[in-house]
């Protein structure tokens, strides 16, 4: 099959599935009555859209309580539980602010495997370059074969230097000296890298209180920001990441990638609930330009419209 | 926060103890339960009616076993569903009957794992099928991609593809399947990059590139951790490509991986590896039997009730659970206790079955518990007296030396069994204090006294 006629024909298929929900949707609401089977069906999508049972369950009680039995139209359906979304959304929507009298204003950053820790520090070094500051990068994942060649790479595209150490140096020494260089070059911004590790692997999470510590040794304000990065296509385990990793440090705010994709990402939803940490922005591609600031209006919106 | 289904289900089933068999309401209230431990569990919506379906029709009017509760009757028709739909017993293996170069093609999601996958393919291939394997990398997407995969494959001691920079997916994998067919390889790995089902391009592009290498194997990578998008995901790469099989990655971690059971369902694809680490040789064989229990939240449960049905009466165990609650329990229900474990098997066995005490297990491990000790245990007490048993504070020195001598043990050892005796009863004390509630958020270690599981006996 030529390139170009798969490709008209799978554009076409998206777009039909996509109406097809949206119409579902629609058909099941106009001039409808909401009762207990289209409060049932609204969980659902609640549910098909990550918030889990019980964050789903909690909030179409409440949409119960103010509105069961009245006559609704698709389209208020919907506004008014994105609605009610959004208000639980919108006191940790806060975006990350770098105070330059840090000088640097230390960021490191943590997250399970392949959540997009990397990718986001080149997002976020583009976004300081333009905002005129300068920042230099640490390639603190020395495990992951060819991290550090992504992270330089990653300096390359954006004009920024990286600091990185041999292949499986010590993580939490290149930190210190990288955190010297940075101070000495009056940068603005630290940007730490670090590997990938499952939360339950208690090794490893000592080793990211390491970094902390020998950051502190220089600096006893650092690090002044510690992002969470968490993949949207991930379920409820969400909730368990965020929680131990807080264990270990002190998690300032999250950074949500891959919202681009037919993820939702509404665990966001009940970690706003469960802990109130600040959501920075969002990963919506894998350019240096994909990142956007969180709006709760808009995320409410993409978890029930898909 | 997650609350095992066997919690839940007890508390629906607490008052129908007594009864012979499985009501439809008593069912209807349970699946209720198992429909939220499902979800919790990240099996999505879709494929979670299709199994509360299935369940309830076979468990209704079940003949409720006297070793175990109703509660453990239903977790055991749900997870052989489970099982059933997740492949039934038993791992599938790669199918490596073609002509070579064979091609496997690894296709996923960004971040999924293809890459490690990749490598830890090719070292199982190379030392357990003595294959020669090449890996090659269709990845121009995300920086260092092709790198990660070269530097993977000389720590796997497999050769790698030559780097042309520049090159196109389509023609990086005409070149390895070139190589592989002039070089003599019998199987050619291809790596390709993460993609997302929404993205029309990258999607086209993978199709391209799976009509004109023909693999053998097409195996979709996915992330134990993934939500409710699974059925997304698998439904566009099965759109997309031949998906002929599904690998598991970071069962390493702590995810319930119901996802298996949403891919498994969409693509009818059998699951076939998972991966337990970052470390190349961390790919193992899929069990849905192990994965059942995982998606339940509640070890190897199943297992559990089995083999209770053989061995342990429920009667005397409640009477035994009675007499605890009431703090009586003194050394001869200890020495009942001890009984009826190593009848069961081995103490780590039985911890590894119930939920939420792997910890426990590994100190225990680290201690070498092993029901030879517990047998000993039991002979000291049997050559106490009545009066000992019931009440062991009048064991003092000379009794201790008695019993030493009768039992073929050495005071210290006697001592040991005393002082074990007593932080057990402290430890059902303290249950008791913190109850249901307390036990749940604080898990079993709330009990244990500091310390406790390295002491050995
Ligand atoms: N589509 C998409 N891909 C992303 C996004 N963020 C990261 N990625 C991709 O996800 C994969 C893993 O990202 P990486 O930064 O290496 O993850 P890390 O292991 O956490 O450092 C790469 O293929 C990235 O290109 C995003 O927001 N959208
Ligand atoms: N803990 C754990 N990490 C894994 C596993 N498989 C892959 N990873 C890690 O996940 C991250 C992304 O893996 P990679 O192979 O680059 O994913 P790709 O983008 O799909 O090629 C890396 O940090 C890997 O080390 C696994 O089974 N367990
Ligand atoms: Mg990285
Ligand atoms: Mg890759």
């Amino acid at each position: 099959m030529a390139l170009s006629a798969f490709f008209s024909r799978l554009k076409e298929g998206l777009q039909r599935s996509k109406q097809k929900l949206a119409d579902g949707i629609g058909a099941a609401f106009i001039r409808r009555r909401l009762d207990d089977a289209a409060l049932a069906e609204l969980e659902d999508l609640l549910i098909s859209a990550d918030l889990g049972p019980e964050a789903a369950a909690r909030i179409i009680a409440g949409f119960r309580r103010t509105r069961f039995g009245k006559e609704v139209s698709a389209e208020e359906v919907r506004a008014a539980l994105a609605e009610e979304i959004a208000v639980i959304l919108a006191p940790v929507a806060k975006p990350l602010t770098i105070d330059r009298a840090h000088a640097p204003h230390v960021i490191l950053v943590v997250g399970v495997n392949g959540t997009g820790k990397t990718t986001t520090i080149g997002k976020l070094a583009q976004q300081y370059r333009e905002a005129g500051l300068r920042p230099v990068l640490v390639a603190g994942d020395t495990f992951r074969a060819a991290a550090v060649e992504q992270l330089q790479i990653w300096g390359q595209r954006t004009g920024c230097e990286v600091i990185a150490g041999k292949d499986g140096a010590d993580a939490a020494g290149l930190a210190f000296d990288a955190l010297g260089q940075a101070r000495a070059a009056k940068a603005d911004v630290l940007l730490i890298d670090t590997a990938g590790r499952m939360h339950n692997k208690n090794a490893l999470m000592q080793e990211l209180t390491k970094i902390v510590r020998v950051l502190q040794k220089q600096d006893a304000t650092a690090p002044h920001s510690v992002l969470l990065v968490l993949d949207a296509t991930t379920g409820q385990n969400a909730l368990a990441q965020v929680r131990v990793f807080r264990e270990m440090v002190v998690v300032s705010g999250l950074i949500v990638t891959k919202l681009d994709g037919s993820a939702r990402g509404g665990v966001v939803v009940a970690l706003a609930e469960t802990f109130g940490l600040p959501v920075h922005a969002v990963g919506v591609g894998e350019q240096a330009a994909d990142l956007r600031p969180f709006v709760p209006a808009e995320f409410a919106r993409g978890l029930i419209e898909g | 926060m997650f609350e095992t289904l066997s919690t839940r289900l007890s508390g629906v089933f607490d008052r129908l103890r007594q009864r012979g068999s499985l009501s439809e309401a008593d069912v209807t209230e349970a699946l209720r339960e198992v429909r939220i431990a499902l979800l919790e569990a990240d099996v999505a919506l879709p494929v979670v009616r299709d199994l509360i379906e299935r369940v309830r029709t076979r468990a209704i009017g079940q003949d409720v076993l006297r070793s175990v509760t109703p509660g453990q009757q239903v977790v055991k028709v749900v997870h052989d569903a489970l099982v059933e739909a997740l492949g039934g017993e038993g791992a599938v293996g790669l199918n490596l009957q073609a002509p070579p170069p064979l091609p496997i093609l690894l296709v996923g999601l960004q971040g999924s794992g293809k890459t490690t996958t990749a490598a830890k393919l090719a070292l199982r291939l190379k030392e357990k099928e003595r294959r020669k394997v090449l890996l090659a990398s269709l990845d121009v997407q995300r920086p260092a991609a092709q790198l990660q995969l070269a530097q993977l494959a000389e720590r796997a001691g497999v050769t790698s593809l030559p780097i042309v920079s520049g090159q196109a997916p389509l023609a990086i994998a005409a070149r390895a399947l070139e190589t592989g067919r002039r070089e003599g390889y019998d199987i050619v790995i291809l790596d390709t990059a993460g993609r997302l089902s929404v993205d029309a391009w990258l999607m086209a592009e993978v199709a391209e590139v799976s009509a004109a290498a023909k693999p053998a194997e097409t195996l979709l990578v996915v992330d134990a951790m993934t939500g409710q998008d699974a059925v997304n995901t698998a439904r566009a790469f099965r759109e997309t490509v031949a998906v002929s099989g599904i690998v598991l990655s970071r069962m390493d971690g702590d995810a319930r991986g119901g996802a298996a059971l949403s891919m498994r369902a969409v693509t009818g694809a059998p699951i076939k590896l998972v991966g337990t680490g970052e470390k190349l040789d961390a790919l193992e064989d899929f069990h849905p039997e192990r994965v059942a229990g995982r998606i339940l939240g509640m070890g190897d449960i199943v297992g559990l009730v089995e083999r209770a049905a053989e061995t342990i009466d429920r009667a005397d165990a409640e009477r035994l659970a009675a007499r605890m609650a009431r703090g009586k329990f003194d050394l001869e229900d200890y020495a009942a206790q001890l009984r009826q474990i190593t009848r069961m098997g081995s103490l780590t066995g039985i911890l590894g079955m119930l939920p939420g005490v792997s910890k426990v297990k590994a100190q225990l491990a680290e201690a070498n518990v092993d029901t030879a000790i517990l047998k000993r245990q039991a002979a000291i007490i049997n050559s106490m007296t009545k009066a000992e048993r019931r009440h062991p504070d009048i064991i003092k020195a000379s009794r201790k030396r008695r019993i030493a001598a009768g039992s073929g043990a050495t005071v210290p050892e006697v001592n040991r069994l005393l002082k074990q005796f007593d932080d057990i009863t402290t430890m059902m004390k303290r249950a008791q204090k913190l109850g249901e509630k307390g036990l749940m958020r604080h898990g079993l270690s709330a009990l244990m006294p500091p310390g406790a599981g390295r002491r050995g006996f």
